[in-house]
């Protein structure tokens, strides 16, 4: 919404200044965004003369122009207007002037070989007329040439935004009302209207009664005899700072009016009226031309304005070209209508039209105002151009849906934080239009009709909050006791398994929870891709079900920048279904390029499968899962090489799915044009890590040193290949738990002396006595229990 | 709110979605929303609430706040959140200067939205927030792209990443 200073003053009797006004206007919630001067550009068009003119040497329709602008030279400018003559008046534009109509800044140009210092100005160039042809011709004198010819427009407007509750602020009337209310000023009464009616409105008007039907009411006054014509300067200059073009006193008047008190007025060639006016539901193809000079095909059950011979226009939203008033004109129809905000809302999307009206009706405009608007729209017409009026014909009335709101006076402060008396409510309260009666302890209100959106007490005292100022609202420090854990399990776990995989040495990226279906289906197990139904791009068109396709694109784009070690990970999201919910939380790791670079102290060597198994392990054992309940498998995914992955569960190789790890599969690598032939990468399936039954300090039993030596022994088997190592450190470790303290691999060989099949498995295994130091024979007695053990449950040999 | 019962304080952030893209919208990007309902929260305590946040995070002792009154269908009274800022030698500061930037959307609780969430308005009342994680962010490192928060250039991230063991403390501050 825009506005100034002194069309505000038209309304409240103020003497804040303009800075004073916009800062008041944020404060109470209508936020002025910007300030915006037209002084500055429009000082750049000055009244000049055309001391001679004639045909520019390179162009036949070109003239060159000595031009007279008050300054000691003439200037030379270039135009192509037929009517620049010797002697003519006009409107000169200097370099660096904005013209308003298309915004664009003057520069010296040549024009066919001849420099042109400036611009001859239409009509139409400054949104003062639609004429494009000729130059605006003065009617000057000499004393006026270099006189600036804009006067007193100058005047700084505001643009204030308006919050979509508040309809009544989309005319200059409301946003005056408010601001009185906060005490910037006095809201002038509007002045009585005295003008004869005499004679009874011609035109029938008739709401047919349907259902559906978007007109609640249609108040028309019928004008006869006005000379429509240019608007006088004051108009144009209202029209023009609120970035429209006038047209003609009676169009002018009610675009005005709307402008002024949100009152929207439609003014209809009364002549060109077939007989009578007919406010119905429209018929699927009926179509109009509509102001806008386009044809609008409507569907059934729009709220079409028609005559005997057709639609006429669509009320509340835009007239038509039929029955449209011309500078000719001699009787009009002012309508002054109520038309719903729904149906006005469902055909304007329909057919794509938005303007001024239809902006106003949508939010609600005040079904009382309708009086008014006939009035001053013909008060407004009548002074300008003359002619008579006939009474007021008013088809239709509306319900008045409005309640009476119990206010209890201590509601305020109890959510707002501050006290206000009775006095000071009441004073705000009908300053904004209430009317207020005392009910015992409770306040009676009823709304004013043009606020469609105070409805309950609350908003009464949103509106006494608003009026007394935010800034009084006190400031209470928060209370920083927590009624509960701030986080639960699973978010601390993602927070825990966060920090534990960048701790590593990745890096963290977050990512679009969209992607490439191309890519995401190289690493999906789903039957149907999640497609989004409106994507962004066509390569963001479906909903990832792994981190691995945006972390592979984002791998791609960083070793095409030649950064070709890279360490990426990501958690968040991934998606199974396109039901809310069907989602779960991974953390996805890719690592690709070299574990180190030539040096001095070390080979080069690229990143392996063992880098990444170690990666994934280590992040179980710190989000707390131990090492022996964790169990690897070959058990893999088809995106990872099928001798080079695995999988780790909980528990047993077929127990919950903790994470996968492995090389990505070098067919996918190639497809992807990573330009590099390994890439690992691990995923942690993080809603499958089981919650710790107690807090890691309770499940530890009482720590007891040892005085004792520790043992350690060594073990070497053949067995058959299938059990791992993991298998095997279970399985020993469970023989003394008391005792045996450690198992570790050192060795594992497949090849020469060993039968096919089978592999040589060789541990160590650390024994740490509690409560004395073990003798020979205890330690050759636990030995052969792990010996006996691993014999009988795998069938493995000793390895001599 | 519907499984549990009042009083309620949650802080949620996550990922939201639109269908937007240039330097300042970005089709995801991170939204924290926060709810406080209890028998005698008013606007104060919002208002309490925020300044504290806007401190810490941006890590300023001092910072000029402004409550503002707005409308949103879920709150009432409703307020935009600007604070003070100045541009420096071409890097913003906040807390200084009498320029002002929106940060964030905020009120007190409809009562109807109570009323959808079996919680009595007559006994209950609170306030909600909502805050572009994102463009705090921004704010905060003088990032002008919203875009290459999600693009994963390995330079970007190195840049503006913290060292994972860098952890958030109140007392201490969101980042070293």
């Amino acid at each position: 919404m825009i506005t100034s200073l002194s069309w505000l003053k038209n309304h409240l009797d103020t003497k804040a200044n303009l800075n004073q006004v916009a800062e008041r206007l944020t404060e109470i919630g209508l936020e002025v965004e910007n300030i915006k001067s037209s002084n500055v550009n429009l000082n750049n068009f000055i009244v000049c003369k055309i001391v001679k003119s004639q045909k520019h040497p390179n162009a036949d329709k070109l003239k060159l122009c000595d031009v007279d602008i008050g300054s000691e030279n003439l200037v030379k400018v270039v135009c192509g207007a037929q009517n620049a003559r010797d002697g003519l008046f006009a409107v000169y534009a200097s370099p660096g002037a904005i013209i308003p109509k298309t915004n664009i800044k003057l520069k010296v140009a040549k024009i066919r070989g001849i420099e042109s210092h400036g611009m001859l100005c239409s009509g139409y160039e400054l949104n003062e007329s639609s004429d494009k042809e000729g130059i605006i011709e003065l009617d000057k004198k000499e004393k006026n040439i270099g006189e600036k010819y804009f006067k007193n427009i100058g005047e700084k407007t505001m643009d204030i935004a308006i919050t979509p509750n508040r309809p009544d602020c989309l005319g200059v009337r409301g946003i005056a009302r408010d601001l009185a209310s906060s005490g910037l000023g006095q809201l002038k009464k509007q002045p009585p209207i005295k003008i004869n009616q005499k004679f009874k409105n011609p035109i029938k008007v008739s709401i047919k009664k349907e259902k559906g039907q978007g007109c609640g009411i249609f108040g028309s006054v019928y004008i006869k005899n006005v000379q429509n014509k240019e608007s006088p300067d004051w108009l144009k200059k209202r029209i023009i700072s609120l970035g429209l073009k006038p047209v003609s006193a009676i169009v002018d008047t009610t675009n005005y009016i709307m402008f002024d008190l949100n009152r929207p007025l439609h003014a209809y060639d009364a002549d060109k009226i077939d007989q009578e006016i007919i406010v119905r539901n429209s018929i699927k193809g009926e179509s109009f031309e509509a102001l806008d000079n386009k044809k609008y095909t409507l569907q059934n059950n729009m709220c079409a304005i028609s005559d005997k011979s057709g639609v006429l226009g669509l009320g509340g939203i835009i007239g038509g070209t039929r029955v449209g008033t011309e500078l000719s004109t001699k009787n009009i129809l002012l309508e002054s209508a109520y038309f719903f905000p729904s149906p006005i809302r469902k055909t304007s999307k329909i057919l794509n039209i938005d303007t001024d009206a239809k902006y106003r009706f949508e939010r609600g405009i005040d079904p009382d105002s309708i009086k008014l608007g006939l009035e001053l729209g013909m008060c407004m017409i009548m002074d300008i151009c003359g002619g008579e009026a006939s009474k007021f014909s008013i088809a239709g009335k509306i319900k008045d849906e409005r309640k009476i709101i119990d206010l209890e006076t201590e509601k305020f402060s109890k959510v707002i934080g501050f006290s206000i008396t009775s006095a000071e409510i009441k004073k705000i309260l009908s300053s904004l239009g209430c009317s207020l009666r005392m009910s015992g302890k409770k306040m009676k209100v009823l709304p004013p009709t043009w606020r469609p959106d105070i409805k309950e007490d609350i908003d009464l005292i949103e509106e006494l909050t608003r009026i007394k100022g935010y800034d009084k609202v006190p400031l209470i420090n928060p209370e920083k006791e927590n009624i509960k854990d701030t986080l639960n399990n699973k978010q601390k776990l993602f927070h825990f398994a966060q920090r534990s995989v960048a701790s590593k040495g990745y890096t963290e990226a977050i990512t679009w929870s969209f992607t490439d279906s191309k890519i995401d289906n190289l690493f999906s197990e789903l039957k149907n891709e999640i497609k989004l139904s409106n994507p962004i791009s066509s390569d963001l068109d479906v909903l990832r079900s792994s981190l691995y396709s945006n972390l592979m694109i984002s791998a791609k784009k960083n070793i095409h920048r030649n950064f070709e070690d890279l360490m990426l990970f990501e958690i968040g999201p991934v998606f199974k279904g396109s039901k809310p919910g069907e989602q779960s939380t991974m953390i996805g790791a890719i690592k690709t390029g070299k574990y180190s670079r030539k040096n001095w102290i070390e080979k080069e060597r690229n990143f392996d499968v063992y880098d990444i198994k170690s990666d994934a392990l280590r992040t179980l054992n710190e989000v707390g899962i131990n090492s022996d309940k964790i169990i690897v498998s070959n058990k893999t995914k088809k995106w990872y090489h099928p001798g080079r992955s695995g999988l780790l569960s909980l528990g047993s190789s077929s127990g919950p799915e903790l994470a996968y790890f492995g090389e990505i599969h070098p067919f996918i690598i190639k497809k992807l044009d990573l330009r590099t032939d390994n890439v690992l990468g691990f995923e942690i399936i993080l809603d499958n890590i089981p919650e710790l039954r107690k807090k890691i300090r309770e499940a530890k039993p009482q720590f007891i040193v040892s005085d004792y030596q520790k043992v350690v022994r060594d073990f070497a088997f053949v067995i058959d290949e299938k059990y791992s190592s993991g298998e095997i450190i279970n399985l020993v470790k469970k023989i003394d738990k008391e005792l045996i303290k450690n198992v570790r691999i050192f060795d594992v060989y497949q090849g020469d002396n060993i039968a096919p099949g089978k592999k040589s498995i060789a541990f160590n295994v650390t024994l740490e006595p509690k409560d004395k130091t073990l003798s020979d024979s205890d330690i050759e007695e636990v030995s052969k229990k792990i010996i006996s053990k691993v014999q009988e449950i795998t069938g493995a040999t000793l390895r001599s | 709110m519907l499984k549990g019962k009042p009083p309620f304080k949650i802080i949620a952030p996550g990922r939201t979605y639109r269908h937007d893209s240039d330097q300042t919208h970005s089709p995801m990007f991170h939204q924290l929303e926060g709810l406080h309902i209890d028998k005698n929260i008013n606007m104060g305590h919002l208002k309490g609430c925020l300044y504290y946040f806007v401190k810490k995070f941006f890590e300023v002792n001092k910072v000029k706040i402004r409550f503002r009154p707005s409308h949103f269908p879920f709150t009432e009274p409703s307020a935009e959140v600007d604070i003070g800022y100045k541009i420096q030698d071409g890097k913003i500061k906040i807390g200084e200067g009498n320029k002002w930037l929106e940060i964030l959307g905020c009120g007190m609780v409809h009562p109807n939205v109570l009323k959808n969430a079996k919680v009595n308005p007559k006994q209950y009342q609170g306030y909600a927030f909502g805050v572009g994680i994102d463009r705090l962010a921004m704010l905060k490192y003088g990032i002008n792209d919203l875009r290459a928060f999600f693009e994963s250039d390995i330079r970007w991230l190195e840049f503006y990443g913290f060292d994972p063991l860098d952890i958030p403390t109140n007392y201490r501050g969101l980042s070293r």
